[in-house]
């Protein structure tokens, strides 16, 4: 039986990333018992707290210490079981650093981090608790799988693809609950193969997690005032989809979306994917300045830096008069 | 009652183990070899493979092994002589300590063919790793032990701490925690660089059922390791940094060093005498 149903998806987009995670936390465990939600006291917050009643020996809270909990996972992990250590994407990134590099990157053992209220949604929370630099630290240490689904249905694709991975994977978890849905229906999931989910000619926007439904909507508007524009939505960061990538580089602009700031993302990894090739169109990179946010309401720190749809569609339809 | 006859084995070991890791230093004596805390940690290690350990050259890959981890991954000689003992590496091998396309680094990198369970060296992990593989362990119904050597030193760091109590919190009954209690660090004493005080009381009060024995004791050394609880089990053993080679012992300028050729002379000489 397929999760992928049509209630299913739309349960999961009003539950928002983390609520669908948890959900495809239990349609893990219910099959296989070495499956682990280990949780450094944000278990709640992950919505894992029907998986913690339903599952409690497969659910391991550490208390506040992320170091621990790295390691921790990275031990069990190194006796089989398959450790999903989940915490917001700063304590998950940050924080325990030197652990997920010794642990993950230089020993390789497949601890899946999940990296929960990346990007903006914290809001109010202010700058401790937003995670606008995870994705530069983690593609900093090598080895990591790194993933950053684009709705609730393709964080479900991302979590059971994790835990078929003998990898160890960061899965960045954008948007917040009742997102858009980008995949209605069951669709082709494979980590490391991007999806066009829209043809253009004149711009293509490479976009990731919240931001391919944005670039969705912005495509639209910009196909009013007739700029053609294809997205594709690399879920993910690495191993990159160069291949896809470098499809693009025959149109007149490449535009990059992330949630998250433009040093270090998904930006960078393209700009280093296409840097080697000796015709390619200029490249925009949409995201977070490299700075501290205020806080403000999600909704207003999307707007205010330019990551909506209409901002977006400005600032490609700007760059394409120069 | 430990075994008279184990425990002269084990002391036979400990006296090999420290001869082969001077003779390894000084193979491979280009750069510092972090020999003093190796030397105090000798007869621990020795305790454990020869005598206390379920593990053996054939069983490095078998599920009912008993898992050590070497937190204080710097004495990574220490182990390997300990996995010479046990003929998981020749002494050949053993010879390439640090020298280039070996297997043995300055810090103990994972090489399950050689019976390395895990990459230690950025201090204060491995207990953390330790806490994983019991509560793993436990949850399989897989009765084996796990046994974690730290530095004093080592315990400065916060996530030490975070280890203790989360052993303690998930009754960790198959996990044993070792200190070796040498009160030398990289820069001093310990005392004088961040003092723990009364370290066995502080790790005691996080909940393991904790005991100071002499490190240099083998009867006792043994008499601790098989001890078991209802508690994680923790062993703060007292030790002398450099132990048996006498113009180290205790000396902070022998955390890390080399050999030239008397000293090298004097300490072979020294040990093979004890």
């Amino acid at each position: 039986m397929s999760y992928f149903t049509p209630a299913n998806i739309r349960m999961w987009s009003r539950l928002g990333s983390c609520g669908a995670h948890a959900m495809a936390m239990g349609y893990l465990a219910e099959n296989d018992k070495s499956i682990i939600a280990m949780e450094a006291d944000l278990g709640v917050h992950a919505g894992l707290d029907r998986f913690r009643r339903s599952y409690p020996e497969n659910y391991v809270n550490v208390g506040i210490s992320e170091q621990n909990m790295i390691a921790v996972a990275a031990g069990m992990a190194s006796e089989g079981y398959k450790v999903f250590a989940s915490t917001f994407a700063s304590f998950a990134s940050a924080r325990p650093l030197d652990q997920i590099r010794v642990n993950m990157g230089y020993m390789q053992l497949p601890v899946k981090l999940m990296g929960l209220t990346a990007g903006l949604s914290a809001g109010f929370l202010g700058a401790t608790h937003l995670g606008t630099e995870d994705m530069a630290i983690i593609r900093s240490i090598p080895n990591i799988t790194i993933l950053s689904p684009a709705d609730s249905t393709e964080t479900v694709k991302a979590v059971l693809a994790a835990a078929e991975s003998d990898k160890p994977v960061y899965i960045r978890l954008t948007g917040t609950m009742g997102s858009p849905v980008v995949y209605k229906e069951d669709y082709d999931y494979r980590i490391g193969k991007g999806i066009k989910l829209r043809d253009g000619i004149d711009v293509a926007i490479i976009a990731t997690g919240t931001m391919v439904a944005e670039s969705l909507k912005a495509a639209e508007a910009l196909s009013e005032q007739g700029i053609s524009a294809s997205v594709i939505d690399i879920h993910t960061i690495r191993p990159l989809d160069g291949e896809m990538i470098r499809q693009c580089l025959d149109c007149k602009l490449i535009v990059t979306a992330e949630e998250h700031s433009v040093t270090g993302g998904l930006g960078s990894a393209v700009a280093e994917e296409i840097s080697p090739c000796a015709h390619k169109p200029p490249q925009l990179l949409i995201g977070l300045p490299s700075s501290y946010p205020v806080a403000d309401s999600y909704e207003a720190m999307l707007e205010k830096y330019g990551l909506t749809a209409e901002k977006i569609a400005g600032k490609i339809a700007e760059f394409m008069k120069q | 009652m430990v075994d008279a006859s184990v425990a002269e084995k084990c002391r036979n070991a400990a006296k090999e183990m420290r001869i082969d890791a001077i003779r390894a230093m000084y193979a491979g004596g280009k750069t510092g070899t972090h020999i003093g805390g190796t030397l105090s940690a000798m007869d621990i290690m020795a305790a454990l493979y020869v005598g206390v350990m379920n593990i053996s050259k054939e069983k490095l890959q078998s599920d009912d092994r008993d898992r050590f981890i070497l937190s204080k991954g710097h004495c990574s000689l220490a182990q390997y002589a300990a996995l010479k003992q046990i003929g998981a590496i020749t002494d050949e091998e053993l010879m390439t300590f640090k020298q280039s396309g070996t297997r043995l680094y300055a810090h103990s990198t994972r090489d399950r063919d050689i019976g390395v369970e895990f990459s230690t060296g950025s201090l204060g992990q491995g207990i953390c790793l330790a806490v994983g593989v019991a509560m793993a362990l436990k949850k399989k119904g897989n009765p084996a032990r796990v046994f974690v050597l730290l530095g004093d030193g080592e315990c400065n760091e916060g996530s030490v701490w975070e280890a203790l109590a989360s052993a303690s919190h998930f009754k960790l009954d198959n996990l044993t925690v070792i200190v070796d209690r040498n009160r030398l660090q990289h820069d001093g004493f310990t005392e004088e660089i961040l003092s723990m005080g009364d370290l066995a009381e502080k790790i005691s009060a996080f909940g393991p059922d904790t005991k100071t024995v002499d490190g240099h004791d083998m009867e006792a050394l043994l008499t601790a390791l098989e001890y078991r609880s209802e508690k994680p089990v923790a062993i703060v053993a007292d030790t002398v940094k450099g132990k048996g080679v006498s113009f180290m012992e205790n000396s902070p300028s022998w955390h890390s060093g080399r050999l030239n050729e008397s000293q090298f002379n004097t300490a072979i000489a020294e040990m093979e005498g004890a």
